[in-house]
């Protein structure tokens, strides 16, 4: 038996009635197990992700700058990963920049009623950073078909009054009209470090 | 089998590290033992590393520490969801197999964000034992009310080895338990798992241990005494723990016939004990006598960084023996309930 290709057939185990020895038969069968589990923990999260998160509060993305390289990481991890060496330098970077890549997610996510399918989860770079992240792209007038590799954005943050140390304060990124920014590499490892792509 | 030691170790045990995550408290020690011996990351063969997720409570913190060894471009590497020893036991092999001369390994954890002994009951069976939440103190309890039973030992015993270990963290800075307590104190405790006394438990700790292995000359040309690994095995008993005996170790004493803890004389062992009680097994399941000093370090009665315990176990005795404290040592590592598995390392100066 082959594995079965096709994702909207339900796995074998679910599909038929449940089958019992003889010898069990009376019995009630056991369809699963709760084992219950919590555990709880106060986190923190390091010098650098802290920084991140404090200014995240006042609507500024910041990022760590490699000792060696002077490539900029965002979100900042307090360690260049180019080199393997504690960052101790930390700039602003812009809250705009442009789609690296994308995805356009058509299935509900569990728990995240918030999001409605269908919706662009980007790789977004903002300018001044080596790195992007991941990043959702909405907006009233967003056609779908238009997002693009290239595609300027730019962050619509929560209203001054709801911000707190997080990176939830952006809610999404929207496009901004501009031209497309030129991708001239998709290496994210090497790209110039004169504020992405031009 | 091909010579194989350890040439540079560097360690950070603290009660609680608050302000830094793991990757940023592991790459100044990872920078500090490379550069000791004058290796970048590009020169080193094979990376290996030891930690759990469960421990700090955050997904796949393993990965961004990757970041801190600097891989870029892309490194051999390996990791292994046990104490860092196990990786060192990784690195070992893949160095006999001759396909590379030195490895990092390196082990750590925080365990200051949640409590690590109802952690730890999430790796007992899930299906009988874990909804019963037995923290790892209850369970050792159950094994040393055995070993009271049964007369193996007694309070007086059990009080003689946490109070030697309290002398010896007194000398060690990496130590967080380092107040020395005498014998008669120390009888005078309030069980805190009956029959088991504070100080008959492990002090926890946050940190890590990074530790560099080198083959044959390439250890001769980084090291003045490189600790040459002259036996290494490690063993697993059942995990069922009704079907251990937990008054005695079968799998210690056979890791420790394997790599030949008794071909010779023992002048010092480190040894993976979070509880009085774990050392006298281990010292009756590899037969060390008196004449043996056991935890110069003080042991992880002074400090019990999860995940990097026993890998510091193997750090401390090679420190040692580059230092020209003894010729040959035993380093030991355990993991699981009731020290369910051993390894077991015999170290040479040369």
């Amino acid at each position: 038996m082959g594995y079965n290709q096709d994702p909207s057939v339900p796995p074998a185990a679910l599909s038929g009635a449940v089958s019992i020895p003889d010898a069990l038969a009376d019995l009630e069968p056991v369809r699963s197990v709760t084992t219950p589990l919590r555990m709880e923990y106060t986190a923190t999260p390091g010098a650098s992700l802290s920084k991140y998160l404090r200014a995240m509060k006042e609507k500024r993305i910041i990022g760590d700058v490699c000792p060696d390289t002077g490539m900029v990481f965002v979100p900042p991890r307090g360690v260049s990963p180019v080199s393997g060496k504690r960052t101790t330098e930390t700039v602003d970077v812009a809250d705009e920049g442009y789609i690296e890549s994308f995805n356009i997610t058509r299935i509900p996510i569990k728990g995240r009623d918030d999001l409605h399918p269908p919706y662009v989860s980007a790789w977004v770079v903002p300018d001044g950073s080596n790195t992007g992240s991941i990043a959702l792209v909405a907006g009233d007038d967003l056609d779908l078909d238009d997002v693009r590799i290239g595609m300027r954005v730019k962050a619509v943050w929560k209203p001054d009054d709801e911000l707190e140390e997080s990176a939830a304060n952006i809610l999404h990124w929207e496009p901004t009209g501009e031209p497309d920014a030129e991708v001239p590499d998709m290496m994210r490892i090497g790209r110039p470090t004169d504020g992405g792509a031009q | 089998m091909r010579d194989v030691a350890v040439i540079a170790s560097a360690q950070r045990q603290e009660r609680s590290i608050d302000n830094e995550s793991e990757v940023e408290f592991m790459v100044p020690l990872m920078q500090q033992v490379k550069e000791s011996v004058g290796l970048t990351q590009q020169d080193i063969g094979f990376t290996c590393s030891g930690s759990s997720d469960f421990i700090a409570g955050q997904a796949f913190s393993f990965v961004m520490t990757i970041d801190g060894t600097g891989p870029v471009p892309p490194i051999s590497e390996s990791h292994v969801e046990m104490d860092g020893a196990w990786a060192l036991y990784e690195a070992w092999v893949k160095l006999q197999m001759g396909e590379v001369d030195t490895a990092l390994i390196y082990g750590y954890s925080k365990s200051s964000p949640g409590s690590l002994r109802d952690v730890l009951a999430t790796q007992m069976d899930p299906y009988y034992v874990a909804p019963l939440w037995p923290d790892a103190f209850a369970i050792e309890a159950l094994a040393a009310r055995q070993m009271l039973e049964a007369g193996k030992v007694d309070h007086q015993r059990l009080a003689e080895i946490a109070s030697r270990a309290r002398t010896h963290a007194a000398t060690n800075p990496h130590a967080v338990r380092r107040t020395e307590k005498s014998v008669e104190d120390i009888m005078g405790e309030a069980p805190m798992a009956d029959p088991l006394r504070p100080s008959d438990i492990s002090a926890a700790a946050d940190g890590g241990c990074v530790v560099i292995l080198a083959a044959g000359d390439r250890a001769r040309e980084l090291s003045d005494r490189p600790a040459w690994i002259r036996g290494i095995d490690h063993r697993t008993d059942a995990h069922t723990l009704g079907v251990r005996d937990l008054t005695q170790s079968m799998s210690a004493r056979i890791a420790g016939e394997k790599a030949g803890v008794g071909d010779d004389k023992v002048d010092f062992a480190e040894l993976y004990a979070p509880f009085t009680t774990s050392e006298y097994v281990l010292t009756e399941a590899l037969g060390l006598g008196d004449d043996v000093v056991i935890n110069p370090s003080g042991g992880a009665l002074g400090a019990h960084t999860m995940m990097a315990s026993g890998l510091i176990r193997i750090a401390e005795a090679a420190e040692r023996i580059s230092r020209g404290d003894g010729d040959r040592a035993v380093a030991h590592a355990g993991s699981g309930p009731v020290l369910q598995q051993n390894l077991v390392c015999v170290l040479e100066g040369e």
